[in-house]
């Protein structure tokens, strides 16, 4: 017993409901952040049994613990170097023998594991029978049948996981899956070492040339070159390799124990999922389909209800709170600096963004429903092909499409792709996806310039914005982000029905993330903004903007942008306020221009050039808090800087010199 | 090029089908993606079933130890069957 916190570990398959089962276990005490160093997720919570606390961390959806995706190497690495007290391992009861796989493995590492088998009533309509006597009674462990969407079970797997803590009788043990040579080759390397925790785990790893555990026992060579002769002579005696040698017994004996313990229905009928797939992956219905889905999605999160909404939040915030908040300011006697500060500065600058909230909300319940309901998966498949020819995979196609709406929740649904290489590049191209914010400053500009043309302008830029996404996608996964493509496997779940608690939790989850980014980086770069257009250089406020800091700053940066036809310092200006949020080049360039028109500071193609700028230049402060955040790297979120600004940079001088070459003709 | 056991006259990666089963007889090719489709349930033995293809002719949607995955047609091809 004791005062430490006991420490449970739940591992198991994506998809298994691994995630559902967390969040039904540990509640609002979850936290949710990045294993260090590295682009995976890492979640921790607490619930408690007997009014003992227990501490759950949740561990990547693996299928292996073979070290070569990052999610492995995360949840190999905490199970070797946290000891968890108990593993929970999630098994989906409709996919035993793949999830099962996994538990060989987990069984190995000497941690006392209790198995919650979910999923059951899915096998019971389908018909099929499981022996979940037989199979505990062959694993010696003990297993819980659980409905992790139904909340159902989660009481005895509590009571089963404090059990085996107490339990002093039980002691770790695996499977044993190994034909007797290589069982009897691992043990001989475990005497070598010499028995301690994980010594029967680092003895397989040996034998199996493990790079991570090689790397280990570099000051034992003996240890390691008789592992080399065990190995040897087992490649040699069944010519094949020690890995698949290990992958195929493991295999092996879990469809032995599969064959007794699962009876399938005879007369399976057709099931709702494949009826389902015969529709959404006809050849002829699969895009329309597609595409009315993301019609639907677009259409409710940016639609007129949510607009709507947004315009009645903005009145509420920007006028009548505004109001309440001056009379009281006034009333106190606070100095105009401090009303400056908090009307102009923060209620303005995070009240802009608040209003966001609304339409982000929709969006990311649509999300959690086509993924929750298993869509997301097909729709990922379809778009495979298009991705493949620039590094990326299907599922990349999710942050995508979000960016279209806002860049932030964009960024953040990267953590769903595979490899730290897909997670990184689909960030760094994602902001390409001209987000909502920028739609104004188009229709600004578009409207003074290219009054007849406007509409054309417009999508010509978001066009722009995918075509120079897809070149720059080739041209990174050739260079920078060069690496082993790793095959896309990606598991096609059976449809379920989402849970209104499922689907609210999933867009809760996310919206949380972004109502904290607009608390924290929003509020101080609202307060720097407000300072430095309202401070002139001596540190005075100032009513006019040409004195201010930033118009200063303006005609310092102004430099850069005059190969791009537009180096003066209002565009400059209202660029710098752009980097705070897009929405502020329009209330700045209103601002700055005064007495004259926006439509007189540029030439037509300068303007054009500013708008592709715009289109291509570092996203906002939130965007580039979500890149920080979920790249875990300062250095990789400067490198995204730099290249999205880069390449503004690039193709405004490109579009801004071709023009007036063109126009010479 | 490593067949594995059971390699025969017929172990080969034909182009597969809608509809068209295999075997697993052997891999092109050693490393990670060898590894992780074995992970994945394709070890030599292993029946799979090709249930469908994306709308635009890849990945394939193959069906295997019981569930269904995505797997693109160069990553399948590594895989020989009968």
């Amino acid at each position: 017993m004791g005062d430490k916190l006991k420490k449970i570990a739940l591992v198991g398959n994506p998809n298994s409901g691994k995630t559902t089962l967390f969040n039904r276990l540990t509640g609002s005490t979850q936290y949710v952040g990045n294993w260090p160093g590295v682009t995976v997720e890492k979640k921790e919570g607490y619930f408690e049994i007997d009014k003992e606390k227990f501490k759950v961390v949740d561990l990547p959806g693996i299928y292996s613990l073979s070290p070569y995706t990052m999610e492995e190497i995360v949840a190999r690495n905490y199970l070797i170097d946290e000891k968890p007290d108990v593993i929970i391992d999630i098994i989906d009861a409709t996919n035993l023998e793949r999830n099962l796989y996994l538990s060989t493995q987990l069984m190995e590492l000497g941690i006392k594991v209790v198995f919650a088998l979910n999923m059951m009533d899915v096998v019971d309509n389908k018909g099929d029978e499981i022996d979940v006597d037989y199979l505990s009674k062959h694993i010696k462990y003990p297993i819980v049948k659980i409905s992790a969407s139904k909340g159902t079970g989660l009481k005895e797997l509590k009571k089963e996981v404090n059990e085996i803590l107490e339990e002093e009788n039980v002691s770790p043990h695996s499977i044993k899956p190994f034909k007797k040579e290589i069982e009897e080759a691992v043990i001989k390397i475990e005497k070598h070492i010499g028995k301690k925790k994980f010594s029967y785990f680092d003895a397989l790893k040996l034998l199996e040339h493990d790079s991570h555990v090689l790397k280990d026992y570099n000051d034992n060579p003996e240890i390691l070159e008789y592992a080399k002769e065990l190995r040897e002579e087992l490649e040699k005696r069944y010519d094949d390799d020690i890995e698949s040698l290990i992958i195929i017994n493991r295999y092996e004996y879990i469809s032995d124990i599969v064959k007794s313990t699962l009876k399938k229905n005879k007369n399976p009928k057709k099931s709702v999922t494949e009826k389902i797939d015969k529709i959404i992956l006809n050849k002829y219905l699969a895009i329309p389909v597609f595409l009315a889905s993301i019609f639907l999605m677009f259409s409710a999160a940016f639609g007129n209800v949510t607009t709507y909404i947004m315009d009645f939040l903005d009145e509420l915030i920007q006028v009548h709170f505004a109001q309440l908040v001056s009379d009281g300011l006034v009333a106190a006697g606070a100095s105009s600096f401090t009303q400056g500060l908090v009307l102009d500065g923060i209620i303005a600058g995070v009240g802009s963004v608040v209003v966001f909230i609304p339409q982000l909300m929709v969006l990311f319940f649509f999300i959690a429903l086509l993924e929750d309901s298993g869509y997301m998966s097909r729709a990922a498949l379809m778009m495979d092909r298009l991705l493949s020819k620039i590094g990326l995979t299907g599922k990349a196609f999710i942050p995508f499409i979000v960016g279209f709406g806002c860049s932030v929740p964009a960024i953040m649904a990267a953590r769903t792709l595979d490899s730290e290489k897909d997670r990184r590049l689909t960030i760094f191209l994602a902001p390409f996806m001209s987000c909502g914010a920028r739609a104004p400053v188009y229709a600004m500009i578009a409207t003074a310039y290219f009054a007849r043309h406007k509409s054309l302008v417009i999508f010509s830029v978001y066009l722009m914005g995918i075509i120079v996404a897809g070149i720059m996608g080739i041209i990174l996964s050739k260079t920078i982000f060069k690496g082993e493509k790793a095959p896309f496997l990606m598991e096609l779940p059976d449809y379920r029905m989402p849970t209104i608690r499922g689907l609210f939790t999933h867009m809760w989850d996310r919206s949380k993330d972004f109502i904290k980014k607009a608390g924290t980086i929003i509020f101080a770069a609202s307060v720097i903004i407000w300072l430095l257009t309202s401070l002139d250089t001596s540190f005075h406020l100032t009513s006019e903007p040409s004195e201010s800091i930033i118009a200063y700053l303006g005609k310092a940066i102004s430099v850069i942008f005059i190969p791009l036809g537009f180096g003066d310092w209002i565009p400059s200006v209202a660029l710098i306020t752009g980097v705070f949020a897009k929405e502020s080049v329009v209330s700045t360039l209103n601002v700055l221009v005064q007495n004259s028109s926006v439509g007189a500071i540029m030439t037509p193609l300068a303007a054009y050039s500013f708008l592709i700028f715009v289109l291509f230049y570092v996203p906002c402060v939130a965007a580039i808090g979500a890149t920080k955040r979920e790249l875990n790297s300062v250095r990789w979120t400067i490198g995204a800087v730099l290249f999205q600004t880069g390449t503004a940079w690039i193709m405004s001088f490109l579009i801004y010199n071709i023009g007036r070459l063109v126009m010479m003709i | 090029m490593r067949r594995g056991r059971g390699a025969g006259r017929h172990c080969s990666n034909r182009r597969l089908r809608p509809g068209s089963k295999g075997r697993v007889c052997g891999y092109r090719g050693r490393g990670p993606f060898r590894r992780r489709l074995m992970d994945m349930g394709f070890t030599p033995g292993t029946e799979f079933t090709v249930k469908k293809e994306a709308p635009f002719g890849d990945p394939l949607i193959v069906n295997v130890r019981g569930y269904d995955v995505s797997v693109r047609r160069k990553d399948i091809e590594r895989i020989m069957h009968k």
